[in-house]
């Protein structure tokens, strides 16, 4: 039996795809790349970083593209003026919610956020900055994390979760407060529950967790969520 | 022989390291060709006392940090056509924005470098412009009409926007400059 098809337009491309199928999915697979910063392939969808924002015809209200599933009939819109002006705030809000300073970070020139702002050509950021002083915690074996360099994308949670399926890491505070801890906010290096298998660094997209003395561009390897779900899956033997 | 009036232009240097004065500086052969474009009227390597009236352009480098450097940025901005934001310092706070993360940064950094690190004669110094309270990117303080970001910018970036800008045309920083 084949599954339930749904035919939709995305900018104007007439495309058909399972029922059920995320707009970025249907985009992504039609060709069409929509920028996304929390979004990973492998990891469940989480819809905070309001990059994939996408308008659908009818509605006054745009709608995150990760976490948007298509209807039949829907036309979307990718590409459009008010869009690029909202995912340049996006960018800027996030440049000015921590300290973030290119030019001292691990991540310089290996950043998915610097490069979504070279991308949307951000050169500036028109917001007063917080300045946050957190904490920067390395008192694991080889992984830092420095909470003035988190997006709170979430990514680390869920690899951690989803795929490694310890859950060391998770999330205290809210708002603008809120910042990712180890158990129930020990020390990385007191953390009972850490395998020390590296997922959350790899998945990363800025300098927030990274290796000790490793390169980022080594470290990084954002696919891994997608490589071992398929491995799971068993996939190769299709 | 013909005479062209040249494009005043001016150059400051606020609270930076002086690397984007270098890589202005690294633009080599090509500053020869400048140089019979433009004039420069103020400059730390121009020995100039007083910033002058009627500027074309002023490229800053570095961010603002005390009230010297607060009322030279307002002045240039009264007397020039087209400001500049010259490297990260300038456009984001960057490293000298750093001490924003403490509390009472203003007096913190003055009691961190000349008590607390200082081996002799440790004394906060009194002749000198008081500190502001937070170290501000150009744009918080000023109209700033173009960004001209990195760490150092690169001399080919830098070359590309006063060139553009000396032949009239508005420089096009897409796919060409690097945030931060």
């Amino acid at each position: 039996m084949t599954a339930t098809t749904v035919t939709l337009k995305i900018d104007g491309l007439e495309v058909t795809v399972p029922e059920g199928t995320t707009i970025l999915k249907a985009a992504k697979d039609n060709g069409i790349i929509i920028p996304t910063l929390c979004n990973l392939e492998g990891l469940s969808p989480y819809g905070g970083c309001r990059l994939c924002l996408v308008e659908i015809s009818g509605s006054p209200k745009l709608f995150p593209a990760c976490i948007t599933p298509v209807s039949s009939g829907m036309e979307v819109t990718t590409q459009s003026e008010r869009l690029t002006e909202y995912r340049k705030m996006a960018v800027q809000m996030l440049l000015a919610e921590r300290t973030h300073i290119c030019s001292v970070c691990v991540a310089n020139d290996h950043c998915e956020l610097q490069s979504l702002a070279n991308q949307l050509g951000v050169d500036h950021v028109l917001f007063e900055r917080n300045w946050t002083r957190l904490e920067i915690d390395s008192s694991h074996d080889f992984l830092v994390i420095d909470r003035n360099r988190c997006i709170l994308c979430t990514r680390c949670l869920r690899v951690c979760d989803e795929i490694e399926g310890v859950h060391t890491l998770d999330l205290k505070l809210r708002g603008k407060d809120a910042q990712v801890i180890m158990d129930l906010d020990e020390h990385w290096g007191n953390s009972c529950s850490c395998t020390s298998c590296r997922k959350c660094a790899k998945v990363c997209p800025v300098g927030a967790i990274y290796i000790e003395g490793e390169p980022v561009s080594h470290t990084k390897h954002k696919d891994i969520a997608e490589f071992i779900t398929e491995r799971r899956q068993r996939k190769w033997k299709q | 022989m013909e005479t062209v009036e040249k494009t005043r232009v001016a150059t400051i240097w606020l609270s930076g390291c002086s690397g984007c004065h270098m890589s202005f500086l690294d633009q080599d052969e090509l500053l020869i060709d400048l140089a019979k474009k433009i004039k420069l009227v103020y400059s730390p390597i121009a020995d100039v006392k007083v910033f002058p009236e009627n500027v074309d352009v002023t490229l800053i480098e570095g961010a603002v940090a005390n009230e010297e450097q607060l009322s030279l940025l307002k002045r240039a901005r009264e007397r020039t056509k087209i400001l500049i934001s010259l490297g990260d310092c300038a456009v984001t706070g960057n490293v000298t924005a750093l001490r924003n993360t403490w509390e009472n940064s203003d007096q913190a950094v003055l009691q961190r470098a000349y008590i607390e690190n200082a081996q002799v004669k440790q004394q906060i110094p009194t002749d000198v412009p008081k500190v502001l309270k937070k170290v501000h990117p150009l744009h918080e303080v000023v109209k700033v009409d173009y960004f001209i970001p990195g760490c150092p910018p690169s001399a080919a970036l830098i070359n590309y926007v006063v060139t553009e800008l000396l032949a009239g045309r508005t420089p096009n920083m897409e796919g060409r400059s690097k945030y931060g």
